[in-house]
């Protein structure tokens, strides 16, 4: 076990885990922030997307040791007051039909914009072709992208 | 407007309106789920009345409303209380919904399933509603000394000619008190107000916050995590375990062995479990508990023969040629139709094992002391839990308490609640509350899959190109595949359909839309080349089939309405302008019912570096009257979505009783890039009471897609999944 600092939505928080543990069981476990999903462990789902600085990274694939500086920013801190483009633009098309995958959805499409702020179709196919919806919410999904693109 | 007789009696009401002290009451308040939106708190009343099982009226008119049913992403939370608002008469934005847990005594049927939630409950739903507004306006009545007949409501309002009026709110107290009536009526459909307005998911708001509301998320006081190890292979199981270096892991507390379904339980048909013994792994943290699990070394032992795809394959293909048993149906002479006609087409079709694949995995909280059980999570059939759970507990019913959390998805995995049962084994056996969790792996490992389906079509047309026989015999493994009274049956007078059964030991379980899931796709590619060697439009073959069952049907036992069919056909038929044609787009059409519910689908294709993509599907449904269509167009939508996902890139393969798949960079479920650009649903206005939805759309649209890339590639399709060798990509990280 040892002691991490990290930032989480803002706030600094310690935890005393091992080093290896990955950021999704830290966060579900640790800090009882539960609105990043486990889907699959091995990056192959997108359900655990945060964001790390901005961009969208696999938390159940990212050990708490190499977080270090790292802003980290989960779908409980997206935005104070629930009105980022994207949730907004979510709620909207009612995108969510179970809603287990929409915070990594969400997560993930708002680093796309983070990145780059009026993404074409196909762009928007790539960045998101690691999120998997097994309801298949996809077309609600990209439609609510190209809403919060023409809001922010 | 109609009347109908209540089927409540005087004492249920009563208990219900007591209920604080009956039955086991648990804090679930951690359920975001069940806290009502910033917004609602505002204006939270001081006191709440329960006037029924279904709802309560604040002081302030505020109206709670139960939702009965387990919601698994087919968005009953949200239409199911939007039938007892309409009888209601409230404002919607007035109503907060709250998940009921599994009481029997208030509640039929909670269970999700067959599509049959709005079904089932329409009249009950409709009529808890009813009868608390009737129980409203018999309190405003006695309060104002007029007749019952001369008022009025209006969203949320009591209105007297005289000018007199008062909110529910007002009336709530004395209307709790009010005999319930014998006799309640109901609104006519052309008076609805919610019911048939778009109306969003109430959980919205919450989801795309990440609070929690799914099993996975459950947190209880001295909670510990639980993991399983379950048979690597069908066929197998548990022989000894080496649990010493697992054991001195951190974070771990114990590791044992449990049995959920000891030998003599007697079973239900719930019960599908093909590993009830298993390997537990107990500790503090799910991370801690998932390395300790790497670390048991365990024994398993075979005791019946592992299975390989290519063996039931085999055995299924033995099925389709063996010399014929009794048949499901038959009509006519349909050895004197294939002997005389002018030409036969046989094709055959097959389909592979599927896994759910829930995106949240298998998982259910236990608190198991010696006099109660407390069981929270994902369950699609918790009155069955409850009953096993009795038994393998040795707790009486009444002494278990279900709560069903929303699901992140079912697809009918969840109907079988065997890790709802391993994790009260969990509590009871180490005395401690306890959260088991599935990895992606287990979940995808365990069973309870679609069945593989082979089937195999004749039918046999004379000079005329008229259909005058038609022959199917299909056989699935653990499972048979064909509807024998479902359409072509009753439009042919020479008619076979029969039904074989491969016996594996690969479990296999309801998987949405199950046997249609597959059967719609053999039987309307099969058509399609049947309506072209016809040489006829594959519409108009189909109208002129159903024509013949209307005017005059083969057989009595044809379990659908062809008016409806050529109904929803005529209509997609319309709004694709079928018959047009636009330069490099295919098309393909299908037509199916199952759930009581009658679709149509034309879809397009274009063919992009040399592979066909689905760029858009037109949908007619006829489901009756559509509760809420916001939800209903979104279910529609899934369910294409998953038809044309699973049909081109998902299975399961075995070797030696191993799935061969475990994750999803090896089980290949569709994605973004690769859903239909558009879906356009039409709903038939028809005023007939609801039938099923969340499962209908997705039987017919493989058929329709197999039939346009017919169109754009000149090769038909005829075994699941269309693209198998690129649903081998390893889809890791592609961000
Ligand atoms: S849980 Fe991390 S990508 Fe699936
Ligand atoms: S909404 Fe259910 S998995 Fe996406």
């Amino acid at each position: 076990m040892s002691q991490f600092t990290i930032k989480i939505n803002g706030e600094s928080h310690q935890v005393d885990v091992a080093p290896d543990t990955p950021m999704l069981w830290v966060l579900r476990d640790h800090l009882k922030l539960v609105g990043t999903k486990y889907g699959c462990g091995i990056g192959a789902c997108g359900a655990c997307t945060i964001h790390v600085d901005g961009v969208a990274t696999r938390s159940c694939l990212l050990p708490v040791s190499v977080v270090g500086e790292g802003a980290i920013t989960t779908i409980e801190g997206l935005s104070a007051k629930q009105d980022h483009p994207i949730q907004l633009a979510w709620l909207e098309h009612d995108v969510s039909q179970c809603g287990y995958c929409q915070s990594g959805q969400i997560m993930n499409a708002a680093s796309l914009l983070n990145q780059n702020p009026d993404p074409t179709d196909s762009e928007i196919d790539i960045a998101m072709n690691g999120n998997i919806c097994r309801c298949g919410t996809y077309i609600r999904i990209k439609a609510a992208i190209k809403t919060a693109t023409n809001n922010s | 407007m109609t009347f109908i007789k209540t089927t409540y009696n005087r004492r249920s009401f009563l208990k219900v309106s007591a209920s604080a002290s009956g039955g086991l009451v648990l804090g679930f308040s951690w359920l975001a789920s069940c806290n009502p939106t910033t917004e609602q708190l505002r204006l939270m009343p001081e006191e709440w009345f329960n006037i029924n099982a279904f709802l309560k009226i604040g002081d302030n008119g505020l109206v709670t409303i139960m939702s009965p049913n387990p919601e698994i992403g087919q968005n009953v939370k949200t239409s199911m209380p939007m039938i007892v608002a309409e009888e209601l008469d409230v404002i919607w934005k007035d109503v907060i919904v709250e998940q009921a847990g599994l009481d029997t005594k208030k509640y039929t049927r909670q269970l999700a399933g067959g599509s049959q939630s709005i079904r089932q409950g329409w009249q009950s739903l409709r009529m808890a509603g009813a009868t608390a507004r009737h129980m409203l306006l018999q309190a405003a009545a006695k309060q104002w000394n007029v007749p019952i007949s001369e008022l009025s409501t209006e969203g949320g309002i009591i209105n007297h000619p005289s000018g007199k009026s008062a909110g529910y709110g007002e009336m709530a107290s004395a209307a709790a008190n009010q005999t319930v009536p014998e006799e309640v009526e109901l609104k006519d459909p052309k008076d609805f107000k919610i019911i048939g307005t778009p109306t969003k998911n109430v959980d919205g708001p919450k989801i795309i916050k990440g609070e929690p509301l799914f099993g996975l998320d459950y947190q209880h006081e001295g909670m510990l995590i639980a993991m399983i190890e379950h048979p690597p292979a069908f066929g197998m199981k548990l022989k000894s375990v080496d649990d010493r270096e697992a054991r001195s892991m951190p974070g771990i507390k114990d590791v044992l062995t449990i049995d959920s379904l000891p030998e003599g339980t007697e079973k239900q048909w719930s019960d599908v479990n093909a590993f009830p013994q298993l390997v537990v792994v107990v500790g503090n943290t799910t991370w801690e508990v998932m390395k300790a699990k790497k670390a048991l070394k365990i024994e398993w032992e075979r005791v019946s023969e592992g299975e390989s795809t290519l063996d039931y394959k085999e055995g299924l293909t033995k099925l389709l040629e063996k010399p014929a048993e009794e048949p499901a149906r038959k009509d006519g002479d349909p050895d004197w139709a294939f002997k005389n006609a002018a030409l036969v087409i046989e094709k055959t079709y097959t389909a592979p094992f599927l896994a759910h694949n829930t995106m949240e995995p298998m998982n259910f909280f236990a608190n198991v002391t010696s006099d109660r059980a407390e069981l929270v999570g994902p369950i699609q059939t918790p009155e069955y839990m409850s009953k096993t759970a009795s038994k393998v507990l040795g707790l009486p019913e009444d002494k278990i308490a279900i709560m069903m959390t929303r699901m992140g998805g079912g697809f009918g995995r969840r109907l079988y609640g065997h890790f709802g049962i391993e994790a009260a084994v969990i509590s009871q056996k180490i005395n401690a509350p306890v959260k088991l969790i599935y990895t992606r792996e287990d979940d995808m490992t365990q069973g309870t899959y679609r069945p593989a389906y082979k089937v195999k079509y004749r039918a046999a047309l004379d000079e005329n190109n008229k259909l005058i026989g038609f022959h199917v015999r299909g056989a699935g493994t653990n499972g048979s595949l064909v509807f024998a009274n479902r359409f072509p049956a009753g439009t042919v007078d020479h008619y076979l359909a029969e039904n074989y059964v491969l016996d594996s030991n690969i479990s296999v379980g309801a998987w949405r839309a199950p046997r249609s899931n597959f059967i719609a796709c053999a039987e309307q590619s099969f058509l399609d080349e049947v309506a072209e060697a016809a040489g006829k439009d594959p519409i108009d073959f189909r109208l002129e089939l159903f024509d013949r069952a209307i005017s005059n049907p083969v057989g009595e036992k044809n379990d659908y309405d062809p008016e409806r069919y050529a109904g929803v056909l005529k209509l997609v038929k319309e709004k694709s302008q079928w018959g047009t044609s636009k330069p490099g787009v295919h098309r393909g059409v299908s037509a199916y019912y199952c759930h009581n519910s009658y679709v149509a689908q034309v879809l397009d294709v274009v063919v992009e570096n040399n592979n066909p993509k689905v760029v858009k599907v037109w949908c007619a449904i006829d489901c009756g009257i559509v509760v809420n269509p916001e939800g209903a167009r979104n279910q529609v939508e899934g369910g294409i979505t998953d038809g044309i996902g699973h049909a081109l890139y998902s299975a399961m393969t075995f070797e030696d009783g191993k799935p061969e798949q475990n994750n999803f960079n090896n089980y290949r479920l569709i994605r973004h890039g690769e859903a239909p650009l558009e879906i356009e649903t039409f709903f038939v206005d028809n005023g007939i009471d609801p039938t099923g939805l969340g499962e209908p759309s997705l039987p017919p649209v493989a058929a329709a897609m197999a039939n346009a890339f017919y169109q754009a590639t000149g090769k038909r399709y005829y075994n699941q999944p269309f693209m198998y060798d690129e649903s081998k990509m390893d889809l890791r990280n592609t961000i």
